[in-house]
């Protein structure tokens, strides 16, 4: 598996972001004894063709430019949607603030999740 | 780099029958073909003959991209030029990433490089050609076999269709046209009947970006691959004379321990144990001539240089000194930049196997042809030998036109005999950049009595990147003189210098590289004329723009969206222009200034690229170039301490996050003109638009970034 992403190993830029019962939490910090008997998800567990609700709404909006960071802003933004389905530009910015983009795509992870909100208020799982 | 080549449009295409069947077209360049004697031989190795299309007997159509796919859209962009002229479903073509090879030259850099913004302007003709050309040679193949006039046939979707309902696929003529003789006239289609250029698509990469499928660099797996981890000079510059590896060499998974020249390698089984293994290297280190660098001696040996003399001319027109001396008002100032890291979200990697017959090297680079040179020299081996296989790539910016993280995985793998990855940590990666030069810039200008500027000098000091990248330059380095020397503004007396100095580090180009200081010291000195003038800074440079349509047309209309002179109570607002990669832009930016604590809330950026292949990559180029500029204005500097690079990781060197993004405004012009660049060109008008806007504020000029030490300062 390949979407997980080392970029800091600080748990600063969020590229290594994966849920750790559902919550989203930075792995490269994380020793592996602290996840024993707990359920991981990462970026390919989210769903087996992209079908889950933030990547289409990632796929619709053309959100990644370099894409590496990618896998950590669609986790970060999957378990706010879980926690918030349908969160406010400021729950937007607390829950995302942990991701680095150095291509700058926040604008369109913005509207994607605004979309993804919406996907789901007209039934869409996830 | 060199001036682009004159490519005979009629004679630069050729054909053969792909290996397992179908059509193959090649493209050689004149002018450069000539310079690989492989690349005429018949049975060369593959990397010297070139294929833009692969059309399979399945009818799989498979488009080769010869620039790397480092979040500008190339992938996507460079295939749509072929497919407006192969008319097939855009959907269902693959792309593959071109080797290395002769054809992938881009003549207006002067090797096979993804830089300077000039992708699609390189790609404009010679793609449509590959493409029509094949379109042609399908027809043709496709009336052969029916006996009739290709006048009566014509290609859709992937089919030549005939008279009496006739069809035949392109993958079922695919053999026999690639044995039709290479058309030598083929008309382009005008730019007013494109079907995909100028439309905005989705990007191919994108579905492997949101499913973690997309393979970068650093998710290369080869099997029986090792990893491995290097230490470099704490000084920059320096190198290990005597290293003891005792202790490392016992831990768990260990492989081997080298010293190199790029720095003492570790290699195990896995990185971790790396890591934990270069933890226990014991290494002498000779820091060499940086031992006492900092930031405040490499300003002195700037400042220095600058008050030597005006150094090397780039562009006089009439008499600027005269002109200065004569003016009614005249004044100076100095700008000073800072080092800048490029920070990729994915640090620098390399995976090498070399084998005795030859390497292959798998990595995110911006330089094809450089990094297998690179690879040979390390190897021992001839160019020839080397394959290099281009992932996508996690951030390029410029840092990737480098090629210093490549030799310490080949000569590990070389060592062990089994592929090695190398892969360096943020803290590496931070510590050792190839960093954005700084530069220290004299300016003055003069007006008349009638308010006109009458005279301009600009003198500018720095490292030349070039000199060391791609020498020998000749007199000016063009990099680092941009958009100071395009005559942005009607001045009837303008002298540009410039002098080389070097700092003892090596500097990298940065993405937009010398636009940006250039254009801050430029629209910020402006601003300031403006102010001694007693004018309104968009009223005082709309009247140096008479003859320049496109550039007035851009600052017009981004006064207009952003409502310049009517911010909200408490806002400000500053602007700036510019002219670069033949693209014409302008930024408003509406700042508030709280308890010393400036808030950005607005930019907006009006852009005028020509003809657009995509609209909507456009956009997000224009906006991610903000962010980047925005970025380096506020928080972006690199400092030095006894050779030692203090930034390390994102904590002490800032990124812009979502909650801190201002509201974007992206306006793009339908000009219609030839094509310009689009990935770096808004970068350099953030800074002066802001620092215009805390003018505008305060009534403080910064004349250093970044603005947040800058402000603290003023």
């Amino acid at each position: 598996m390949t979407g997980t992403k080392f970029g800091c190993g600080m748990a600063l830029c969020g590229a290594c972001t994966v849920h750790i019962d559902g919550a989203a939490t930075r792995s490269c910090v994380l020793p592996l004894r602290a996840v024993q008997g707990r359920s991981i998800t990462t970026i390919e567990g989210l769903s087996v063709d992209r079908s889950h609700v933030v990547q289409r709404a990632w796929l619709e909006i053309d959100v990644p430019q370099c894409g590496y960071c990618q896998s950590g802003q669609i986790m970060s933004a999957a378990a706010l949607l879980k926690a918030n389905p349908k969160p406010s530009d400021a729950d937007i910015d607390a829950a995302m603030s942990g991701n680095i983009c150095r291509c700058g795509t926040y604008p369109r992870i913005r509207k994607a999740i605004h979309r993804a909100a919406e996907l789901l208020e007209r039934g869409s799982q996830n | 780099m060199t001036q682009p080549a004159d490519i005979g449009r009629r004679d630069f295409l050729t054909a053969t029958a792909a290996a397992g069947g179908g059509l193959m077209l090649i493209l050689a360049l004149p002018g450069y073909a000539g310079k690989s004697k492989a690349a005429k031989a018949p049975g060369a190795a593959s990397s010297s003959l070139n294929a833009w299309l692969k059309i399979a007997r399945d009818n799989s159509v498979t488009i080769i991209v010869d620039r790397s796919e480092m979040g500008q859209g190339v992938y996507t962009a460079l295939p749509m030029l072929l497919a407006e002229e192969l008319d097939i479903d855009f959907d269902s073509i693959q792309i593959e990433a071109a080797p290395v090879g002769d054809a992938y030259i881009n003549p207006g850099n002067g090797g096979q490089v993804t830089g300077t913004s000039n992708s699609v302007q390189d790609a404009w003709e010679k793609l449509r050609m590959a493409g029509a050309t094949a379109r042609t040679m399908l027809l043709s193949a496709a009336a052969k076999r029916w006996r009739v006039d290709p006048s009566s046939c014509h290609a859709a979707n992937g089919a030549v269709l005939g008279p009496l309902g006739k069809t035949l696929t392109y993958g079922e003529l695919a053999d026999s046209a690639a044995k039709e003789a290479v058309p030598k006239d083929v008309k382009l289609k005008p730019n007013s009947s494109f079907q995909i250029v100028g439309k905005s698509r989705a990007r191919i990469d994108t579905p492997g970006k949101v499913d973690g499928s997309a393979e970068f660099g650093l998710d290369v797996k080869l099997p029986g691959m090792l990893h491995a981890a290097l230490a470099q000079s704490p000084v920059l510059g320096g190198k290990a004379v005597a290293v003891d590896s005792t202790a490392a060499e016992k831990m768990p998974g260990v492989r081997k321990v080298m010293n190199t020249a790029s720095g003492v390698v570790v290699v195990a089984d896995h990185f971790w144990q790396a890591l934990q293994a270069r933890k226990a290297l014991s290494i002498t280190w000779d820091p060499g001539a940086n031992a006492t660098l900092d930031n405040r001696a490499i300003s002195a040996l700037l400042k220095k240089t600058a008050a030597a003399g005006a150094g090397l001319e780039a562009l006089r027109v009439g008499d600027a000194a005269g002109a200065l001396k004569s003016a009614q008002l005249s004044l100076s100032a100095d700008y000073e930049l800072p080092l800048l890291a490029h920070a990729t979200m994915e640090p620098m990697n390399c995976t090498a196997d070399v084998r005795p017959s030859g390497c292959d090297l798998y990595l995110g680079t911006q330089v094809q042809q450089v990094a297998q040179a690179t690879a040979a020299a390390a190897a021992g081996l001839n160019p020839a030998q080397v394959r290099v296989f281009t992932t996508l790539i996690g951030g390029g910016f410029g840092r990737r036109l480098d090629i210093d993280f490549i030799p310490a995985a080949v000569e590990a793998s070389k060592a062990v005999g089994a592929p090695v990855k190398v892969i360096w940590t943020r803290e590496d990666d931070m510590t050792h950049d190839t960093y954005r030069p700084p530069v220290y810039s004299q300016v003055s200008g003069g007006l008349d009595a009638a308010g006109k500027l009458t005279a301009w000098i600009l003198h500018i000091t720095s490292p030349s990147i070039t000199a060391r990248m791609f020498p020998p330059v000749k007199g000016v380095d063009d990099s680092v003189i941009e958009a100071a020397v395009n005559n942005l503004y009607d001045v009837p007396n303008v002298s540009v210098s410039y002098s080389r100095q070097e700092i003892g580090i090596d500097v990298g180009y940065w993405r937009s590289v010398s636009h940006a200081p250039n254009c801050f010291v430029i629209e910020s000195f402006m601003d300031e004329l403006a102010a001694a003038a007693g004018k309104n800074p968009y009223d005082f440079r709309l009247q140096f723009l008479d003859k320049k349509p496109r550039q007035r047309a851009v600052l017009r209309q981004a006064a207009e969206r952003a409502a310049w002179g009517k911010a909200p109570a408490g806002r400000y607002q500053g602007i700036a222009l510019m002219e670069g990669y033949s693209t014409h832009l302008a930024q408003v930016a509406e700042i508030s200034i709280d308890a010393g604590e400036l808030k950005v809330h607005k930019i907006t950026c009006v852009v005028d690229c020509g003809q657009m292949v995509n609209p909507r990559i456009v956009e997000s180029q224009i906006e991610s170039a903000i962010v980047f500029g925005l970025t380096a204005a506020l928080w972006g500097e690199v400092t030095l301490v006894g050779g030692r690079v203090q930034q390390s990781n994102f904590n002490n060197y800032r990124m812009l996050r979502n909650n801190e993004m201002p509201e974007l405004d992206v306006h793009l012009v339908d000009s219609g003109e030839a094509p310009g660049g689009i990935g770096e060109a808004a970068v350099p008008l953030v800074a002066p638009a802001v620092c215009n806007a805390i003018f505008a504020a305060t009534g403080k000029r910064l004349r250093t970034l970044p603005i947040g030490s800058a402000l603290k300062k003023a």
